[in-house]
């Protein structure tokens, strides 16, 4: 459904992605993990058109995306940080939506809209609303067109326990409708029970992108946090016995 | 279809934040003043005259740069929606420029109309009209290439002092180290290199005042009098719209965001 071929971008002298590759396909729940800066909000920005790479290409649904914005349509993005104008109330942000984009009433989901109960702050500002509460909306915003695909930046940073769950279950029922969801997120736990394939990104470069059977198998270990601690401090061990592994990623991981 | 959305959205959230409002309300006061001030209507114009120079320009500019990044987080959120960043910056241009082209129109265009409805005052309507396009036009160009709110209208302000003080300096310094030579020629064409000289130059030539400006007054109000003057300062004019907004979209569709 997406793919990505050697995407490069630098920001001045930072490459933030380096020689990048990956498909993914319908169905699939891919986990991006990588520490801080390693690139993963902006290969989701690459993949929205957002940032510009400077060489590569990404497709969607076998067409190039450069030139194109239709494609949009059919993604839900849901922002690590959702900033929206100060102005507009929360139940104007939806109603304008709806009217740019264009759907009867009744073609919307709602879901979240009711279960995060958004109608009681319909009249708020977003000026006025608390980060949780703005990652809320931000959800919200992101299902609500039934998109084919769901990329979710950080979605369950800054919810509270109970949102957060909510937000989980809602996933997985989109995830069984077979669409395709990235998801990043450093609250490993919260990935566990989502994750079909994880994609780890360091300092631009992508480590893996393996389904979490075939991690599972590697490591001997079958929570995710444990799976991937296992493969850094393998990973930092042969580093520390041997350098120039650094430059071979590829190889610390076969 | 989405653009035209997108422009009736920008209009409304424009309007209903009383900037726009309280410049038009400036404009009216201070034409309807002038009128009622000056017992000669052509006094009051030329008074008028500095406004529509100046500060429209000013006003224009600022407002025009401070929306564009007071609505950065709207181009964001439309941005993930599927919809094209050219029509985006050109509904965000459509919005700005009629808000303040409305603002001109009523502030100053009705007193012009009511007062002296003629030759020089429509000329004034239309230089006015063609100003606010331009410097929302350069203003958006210089808030896409500026990084943030404070270069952008530090750049603007500059702009502004370049185009409406330093560059009639500079003409004035080439006129007389070169006044031996015949330059009226020349001294045509560098106007057109700013807008707001150009304005100048096509609304004096209209008022009973350019009869004192001589063998150069009279050769330019042949030349501004005639239909290719006329036509030569529109578009003139048109391509200080055009080009500046052209290059921003331009640039803004390769910008990362």
């Amino acid at each position: 459904m997406i793919r990505i071929e050697h995407i490069n971008k630098r920001f001045k002298k930072l490459q933030v992605l380096d020689d990048v590759s990956a498909s993914f396909v319908k169905g699939q729940v891919i986990s991006m993990i990588g520490p801080n800066g390693s690139g993963k909000t902006t290969l989701i920005k690459c993949i929205l058109g957002m940032v510009r790479q400077d060489s590569g290409k990404i497709w969607f649904n076998e067409k190039s995306i450069q030139g194109d914005f239709l494609y949009r349509g059919q993604i839900g993005y849901m922002p690590q940080i959702g900033r929206y104008p100060d102005n507009m109330r929360v139940g104007q942000l939806f109603s304008m939506l709806k009217k740019f984009r264009g759907v009867e009433e009744n073609q919307t989901d709602d879901e979240l809209w009711q279960k995060f109960n958004l109608a009681a702050i319909r009249d708020k500002s977003m000026r006025t609303l608390s980060g949780g509460t703005r990652q809320k909306v931000s959800a919200a915003l992101a299902f609500l067109f039934q998109p084919a695909v769901l990329i979710l930046d950080e979605p369950t940073a800054g919810l509270d326990p109970l949102s957060s769950e909510i937000l989980k279950e809602k996933i997985i029922r989109e995830k069984n409708k077979n669409k395709l969801i990235l998801i990043t997120s450093h609250i490993l736990s919260d990935l566990d029970e989502l994750t079909t394939d994880v994609m780890y990104l360091q300092e631009g470069k992508m480590q893996f992108l393996k389904s979490i059977e075939t991690l599972r198998e590697e490591t001997g270990e079958s929570r995710l946090a444990k799976a991937i601690a296992h493969i850094m401090k393998k990973k930092n061990a042969s580093v520390n016995t041997n350098g120039q592994l650094l430059s071979q990623p590829g190889t610390v991981n076969e | 279809m989405t653009m035209l959305k997108l422009t009736r959205y920008i209009l409304y959230d424009i309007f209903r934040n009383k900037v726009v409002i309280g410049y038009t309300v400036f404009l009216l006061l201070v034409s309807v003043t002038l009128f009622n001030m000056e017992e000669n209507s052509s006094k009051a114009m030329l008074s008028l005259l500095n406004i529509v120079l100046i500060v429209v320009p000013l006003i224009s500019l600022i407002f025009a740069t401070i929306h564009f990044y007071n609505s950065y987080e709207f181009i964001e959120l439309m941005l993930s929606q599927p919809m094209s960043r050219s029509r985006i910056l050109l509904s965000e241009y459509a919005g700005v420029s009629l808000s303040l082209l409305t603002a001109f129109l009523v502030g100053i265009g009705i007193p012009i109309l009511i007062y002296s409805p003629d030759a020089t005052g429509l000329s004034m309507l239309f230089t006015g009209s063609a100003l606010s396009m331009i410097f929302t036009s350069v203003a958006f160009f210089t808030s896409v290439k500026a990084r943030d709110k404070a270069r952008g209208i530090g750049a603007v302000l500059l702009l502004w002092f370049y185009f409406a003080l330093i560059y009639d300096g500079l003409i004035l310094m080439f006129l007389f180290s070169f006044s031996d030579y015949p330059l009226e020629k020349l001294t045509l064409l560098l106007s057109a290199l700013n807008p707001i000289d150009l304005g100048r130059i096509f609304i004096i030539l209209k008022m009973d005042i350019s009869a004192l400006m001589g063998y150069t007054g009279a050769l330019y109000k042949d030349f501004f009098g005639s239909a290719t003057g006329i036509l030569f300062t529109t578009g003139i004019l048109l391509a200080w719209a055009v080009i500046p907004m052209w290059l921003a979209v331009r640039s803004f569709r390769k910008k990362d965001l």
